[in-house]
């Protein structure tokens, strides 16, 4: 565990150093900033539209609603590619260089190495998301004046999103070299964007090919499955048995539970691979 | 990949006052060991075993499989067959590995990091406490002629700089045992030199040290005992006094070689080197019944391997010849000489 550690704590010092960290915060602070400025706009808007009398069909919470799903939906997007950037020479770019010839020999374990370098990124983009759907969540409290239910449970879900493309990054990363990987993991990533549509469209329109495209996209790859999860939860009031309310993000039918059990068991399988890999492989 | 059976064992302190039992036996332990990437052999069989305290000399052409030998006594390559034990332990073994530096052929570090920093991290993979680390920085920065340097960043470091800083973390865990590949290839003559004063250091505490290295001079100056590898096979191997006793090279420097005399010379001695111009003029020889055109060769140096008893015939055969013995000079044979003599022999050079 003391070397799992000693990785974990190298491979943030490295995100840290490398300026990765800062670049990440200041775009970030660029998102926040603009998400509070269009929403302040949305709500000084809708208030004078009801000053004037002109109100609007819809009820305001609705539209808050919808901002705080595009501002989950932008968190969830941004940390799935920061989870695949940051990680995806994790033990490629270490192999190619070199840096690994004199790691390796050392009286560590193959897999703490593995295991290290994902728990720092682990750290880092928990860190990450839940400081930025914490960021989405105030502003839309304090500017919009809306909380929305399952906010924990929702940040939590974005959270494993993250993680499960870390671990198959980092998995792909025992494999190909960083620039191979990469290519891989962020198209398979886009393949569950479309799945997730097509799927939702199959639903729509009853169709069962479309249908099963998307469930077996989610199989392959179930990001996109658990984001559409943490959207709808944001959407529900209590507890998971409620009736969705349908808005354009949502539709009908939603992954649950077992989704979730499915996206823990594949990042967990994901990393144990890895770690066997690596442990077999020549350096 | 078990090592051999040794019965009993020897304690051993280290520095940092825990007990380790270090196995009676060689400190390296080779036997059969064999690397088959794919259809390519890279370590064909190779044996051989070194003993603690000693300075070993790994030597042999490009492509003959050194480096994925000591990549496999470091756990970086994985061995298709063979029995090897390093410290007396199986391979792997983590007490062992506790023991041993690398500074690896391609000494490539995280470069983000500053030079006490770096030593830090390897030190604390060697399982080394926060204050045996701050207490041992400095010592190993000294050792490599590094000191004043603990705050710049491994990017600034020149590449001999980074070769140093290698060897500072090779040694920076107090090893039993040290390898070094190639710790000398991005150095100048004075780091060279401080190489070796290194490696002198190191045998001076009773450190084994498993070098594989190029420059066959300095093998030859700071090393107990030395293979020489072809192929991925063990071609000699012995102390340097033993492999380098017996015959005497001798170098040749003549005019009117014939060229029949010169193929005659190259197929009773072992030539180590010829430097002859092309054939300027022909000789007639023979008697006139069978009289045969013989080009000779007018400018004619080379160098072979000979036992002392031996001179007297070649210098006859010379003269019989009608050649023209300008310089025959008898040296002690040298450690190139003799990889020379075995890589030729080995074929393709």
């Amino acid at each position: 565990m003391r070397a799992v550690l000693i990785f974990a704590r190298f491979t943030l010092r490295e995100a840290i150093r490398k300026k990765m960290v800062l670049g990440v915060l200041l775009l970030s602070a660029l998102f926040v900033g603009m998400y509070a400025y269009g929403f302040s706009s949305l709500k000084s808007n809708f208030s004078e539209r009801v000053a004037t009398g002109d109100v609007p069909p819809i009820d305001f919470p609705v539209f808050a609603s919808v901002m705080v799903q595009l501002g989950f939906y932008t968190v969830n997007f941004l940390s799935g590619v920061m989870a695949i950037f940051a990680s995806v020479g994790s033990v490629a770019g270490e192999v190619d260089g070199g840096t690994f010839h004199a790691i390796v020999p050392k009286p560590v374990r193959r897999w703490h190495i593995v295991v290290g370098k994902w728990l720092g990124y682990a750290v880092m983009l928990t860190v990450y998301v839940s400081l930025m759907c914490l960021s989405v969540l105030l502003v839309s409290r304090f500017i919009g004046g809306f909380v929305p239910p399952n906010m924990v449970l929702s940040s939590a879900l974005v959270v494993l999103v993250s993680l499960l493309l870390l671990s198959l990054t980092v998995l792909g990363s025992t494999f190909f070299s960083s620039l191979t990987n990469g290519i891989i993991v962020f198209m398979l990533y886009g393949v569950a964007l479309m799945g997730g549509v097509v799927e939702q469209i199959g639903r729509f329109l009853q169709n069962e090919t479309l249908t099963n495209i998307g469930v077996i996209t989610s199989l392959v790859i179930p990001s996109d499955a658990v984001w559409r999860l943490a959207s709808s939860l944001l959407q529900r009031s209590g507890d998971l048995s409620v009736q969705v309310i349908q808005t354009p993000f949502t539709a009908s039918a939603q992954p649950s539970l077992p989704m979730v059990i499915y996206a823990v068991c594949y990042a967990l399988a994901a990393v144990s691979l890895s770690t066997l890999v690596f442990s077999r492989r020549d350096l | 990949m078990q090592g051999p059976a040794h019965s009993g064992g020897t304690g051993c302190r280290t520095s940092t006052g825990v007990a380790v039992t270090i196995e009676a036996g060689p400190a390296i332990y080779v036997e059969n060991l064999r690397k088959v990437y794919g259809d390519k052999v890279a370590v064909e069989s190779l044996s051989l075993q070194v003993e603690h305290g000693e300075v070993f000399g790994f030597l042999g052409p490009n492509g003959a499989g050194k480096t994925t030998t000591i990549k496999m006594l470091n756990g970086l390559v994985r061995p298709t067959a063979g029995r090897l034990s390093v410290l007396g332990r199986a391979l792997g073994d983590p007490e062992a590995r506790r023991r041993i530096g690398f500074l690896p052929e391609q000494f490539r570090f995280h470069e983000w990091l500053r030079a006490a920093e770096f030593l830090d991290f390897h030190g604390s993979l060697y399982g080394l406490s926060r204050a045996e680390r701050r207490e041992r920085i400095p010592g190993a920065l000294n050792l490599v002629g590094l000191e004043g340097r603990a705050e710049s960043r491994l990017r600034t470091f020149s590449k001999g700089m980074l070769q140093r800083i290698g060897i500072a973390q090779a040694v920076i865990a107090d090893p039993k045992l040290v390898f070094l590949d190639e710790p000398t290839s991005a150095l100048d003559p004075l780091g060279r030199r401080d190489v070796r004063d290194i490696i002198r250091t190191l045998q001076s505490r009773g450190v084994t040290v498993f070098l594989n290295s190029h420059l066959l001079g300095e093998v030859e100056v700071v090393c107990d005992r030395v293979a020489i590898v072809t192929e991925g096979r063990v071609a000699a191997m012995g102390t340097t006094t033993e492999l380098l006793s017996g015959d005497h090279v001798v170098e040749v420097d003549a005019r009117n070689v014939s060229e029949t005399l010169l193929a005659e010379i190259q197929r009773r001695y072992s030539v180590l080197e010829t430097n002859a111009l092309p054939a300027s003029a022909t000789r007639q020889t023979g008697s006139s019944l069978q009289m045969m055109v013989n080009p000779v060769i007018a400018d004619c140096r080379f160098s072979l391997s000979i036992a002392d008893s031996a001179v007297p015939a070649l210098v006859e055969l010379l003269v019989r010849d009608g050649a023209a013995i300008h310089a025959l000079v008898p040296r002690q044979r040298s450690l190139e000489d003799l990889f020379v003599e075995i890589v030729q022999i080995g074929g393709d050079r």
